[in-house]
């Protein structure tokens, strides 16, 4: 397993791709989020971490605005990829989920071949002009999430008849797909067995090469072998943002030091 | 170790009452089961088995086959397709029965025939003019009241005054049956000939072609827009006030008696529309009110059933919620709504009522071309049929309810395994 001492972990960036000033979020009349300011750098693996229900999920899905799709969900505040509004009411929610790509709990590929499913978002995009082109990203959109080799006899199988762990990587691969500059992850593994975790832990710190990752975990020890920055939620608010190795061994909040003592959670 | 055999048995209590009274309860609710279920199957059974007692009879028709003079001075190339058929074919029998004299006794021995034979004569003269001048083998229908003394149906053993048939008509049926120009082959005629007066001649045509036109109005104008409806509903439409209570209209529409949509189609399509009556346009667009509901429901219902993984997934990618529900939610649905569709499909086939109302029990002895010609449908045949006083139908209305039941299993069988073919375990 992947496996390298949390404090040895360092950021190397300091681009700032998305930054979040006073986010709200209100499921009808219940508030979910409440005023959370983060800085997400590029090149950087970001985990959010939290108890049941204190928020992350719902943070995570308002930064591609897959909580658009929830007709009760009203977020305020900003938030800005690049220096761009993407609450703004000239964004497009579609072109921005381009950009952000995104990856589910359980592994949900399209019931089409492995294939369809990696080509689907290039093809709803226009990114490939010609079946070579599409041919190229699929197979760099596999290779990228370390399925070629699994795949490559076998496009053409459905994308559903994988194990689970390759149909994760299916999803990444889908996800990284359509070129996007982050890459949303909403507890990638804890569908799957130890195995196919360190697969997937190994493959997120290869993409912090390309991208910016966020990861949702309810595992501290996952965020704690994968992330270089850390968020701690509690009951909706962001308690403590930080890097991985100061938040795991020197907490400054007392309610991370109880969380990740496992007094609550 | 222990010794397994000294330990107390764990389970001891089950010698006790509360144990007894527990099981017995048990067993008595599976043997209701098991007789509610019997019960029903009997009476299917019943149904069935008096539906073919009475309704075998019907697929098959007794026939006469004689030798027929075309006399050129009955009939001619110049008068055709006028000519004495009739006597033409009385002349046949008459060479059987040369002792027969008087108009009484030859018009009894004339309706030997059915009243269809002088027709089927004519036709096949018209189709080949070089038979006048030959002698011509024709094999007609016979006469219902001697159709159903081949079969039985008249009794023997009846008093003279009480039956159809005189002891006289007897003999010569005898006769003509030793002499095997009696034959009882296939009734093809119950598909192939539309509605007579005559129940030998008699056939559902009609009313197939009628169903056909009806079912193809009713498929065209339900399932698009009832799959526009439900895909709007459930996948673009706000959730408020306003779709909840079309919701709940449309599931009570899917309730409302069929007889008040043939009245509704009455008023509006007939009465304001000025449509023709008796069409199966206007049956297919009465039909289709009633079966959009249906439609409606079954295909939210297999939209709902699409787990919502997918949907993320291709919202995930960046997919438009149009792209999201035609190409992914509504192809996974497809299966569901299918079966939906075939099931609404069936119903609608069965539905006699609101047909009724719109004049689709019209007596018409030509199978329709178009949609906008009269017709019957086959509900309303079958009530055309059980309503005629001649003893023939009473077989042909078993049969044209096997036929019917024939056409619903087969739409039921066919959505069973489209269901169970496209059927998808997530």
């Amino acid at each position: 397993m992947y496996d390298t001492p949390t404090l040895e972990r360092t950021v190397d960036s300091n681009t700032v791709k998305f930054s979040a000033r006073d986010v709200h979020v209100f499921y009808g009349e219940t508030e979910a989020i409440k005023g959370v300011d983060i800085d997400i750098l590029d090149n950087t693996v970001t985990a959010f971490i939290g108890p049941s229900g204190c928020g992350k999920s719902t943070f995570l899905r308002c930064l591609n605005r897959m909580n658009d799709t929830i007709d009760i969900c009203r977020v305020t505040g900003k938030i800005l990829l690049d220096g761009a509004d993407i609450y703004d009411k000239h964004i497009d929610p579609v072109q921005l989920r381009a950009k952000v790509g995104m990856v589910f709990q359980k592994p949900n590929p399209f019931p089409k071949s492995i294939y369809d499913n990696v080509a689907y978002g290039p093809r709803i995009h226009g990114l490939a002009r010609t079946k070579a082109d599409l041919d190229v990203i699929v197979e760099k959109s596999l290779r990228r999430a370390a399925l070629w080799t699994e795949a490559k006899d076998r496009l053409n199988e459905p994308g559903t008849g994988l194990s689970g762990g390759q149909q994760q990587r299916l999803c990444i691969a889908r996800a990284v797909a359509t070129a996007p500059e982050v890459l949303l992850m909403d507890e990638p593994c804890s569908a799957l067995d130890p195995i196919a975790t360190a697969q997937v832990e190994e493959l997120i710190d290869e993409l912090r090469q390309e991208y910016s990752v966020v990861i949702v975990t309810h595992s501290m020890q996952q965020a704690a072998r994968v992330s270089q920055k850390t968020a701690f939620f509690h009951l909706g608010d962001l308690v403590e943002f930080g890097e991985t190795g100061q938040i795991f061994t020197n907490p400054r909040d007392p309610r991370t030091e109880s969380y990740i003592t496992g007094r609550i959670g | 170790m222990t010794d397994l055999s000294t330990q107390d048995a764990p389970f001891a209590g089950s010698g006790s009452s509360l144990m007894r009274r527990r099981n017995r309860r048990q067993v008595m609710l599976q043997g209701l089961g098991l007789a509610a279920i019997s019960f029903a199957a009997l009476m299917l059974f019943v149904l069935i088995a008096s539906l073919v007692s009475t309704g075998y009879k019907a697929f098959i028709q007794t026939h006469i086959t004689v030798e027929v003079f075309v006399d050129p001075e009955e009939i001619s190339v110049e008068k055709l397709p006028r000519g004495g058929f009739r006597d033409v074919l009385l002349a046949s029998l008459q060479k059987e029965f040369p002792d027969v004299e008087g108009r009484a006794e030859l018009r009894s021995l004339q309706n030997i025939f059915s009243n269809g034979a002088q027709f089927q004569l004519r036709d096949m003269v018209s189709a080949d003019q070089s038979l006048i001048g030959q002698t011509v083998t024709l094999r007609a229908p016979v006469s219902d009241p001697f159709d159903q003394l081949a079969k039985g149906l008249v009794k023997r053993e009846t008093p003279e005054q009480l039956r159809r048939v005189s002891d006289r008509e007897i003999d010569w049926f005898d006769t003509l049956d030793a002499a095997g120009k009696i034959s009882q082959p296939v009734n093809w005629g119950l598909i192939t000939n539309a509605d007579s007066r005559f129940p030998e001649l008699a056939g559902l045509k009609g009313a197939l072609v009628g169903s056909f036109w009806a079912l193809l109005v009713c498929f065209l104008i339900s399932f698009p827009l009832g799959i526009g409806a439900a895909i709007y509903l459930e996948e673009f439409a706000p959730k408020n006030r306003w779709s909840d209570l079309i919701e709940v209209n449309i599931n009570n529409l899917a309730a409302v008696p069929s007889v008040v949509f043939g009245l509704l189609a009455l008023a509006v399509f007939i009465g304001w529309f000025g449509m023709p009556r008796s069409a199966p346009i206007v049956g297919g667009m009465t039909l289709a009110l009633m079966t959009m509901p249906t439609i409606i429901i079954a295909t939210r219902a297999a939209l709902k059933a699409v787990p919502p993984s997918i949907r993320e997934a291709a919202l995930g990618v960046g997919a438009s919620r149009h792209q999201v529900v035609f190409g992914h939610v509504l192809p996974l649905a497809m299966p569901g709504i299918l079966t939906g569709t075939i099931i609404g499909l069936a119903q609608a086939l069965g539905e006699t009522a609101p047909l009724l109302l719109i004049g689709m029990n019209a007596f018409i002895t030509s199978a329709p071309t178009s949609p906008f010609d009269s017709a019957t449908a086959l509900p309303t045949q079958i009530f055309i049929w059980a309503d005629s006083p001649e003893r023939g139908f009473v077989s042909r209305t078993s049969a044209a309810i096997l036929v019917l039941l024939t056409f619903l299993i087969t739409m039921n069988a066919v959505a069973i395994y489209l269901r169970s073919k496209f059927e998808r375990k997530w």
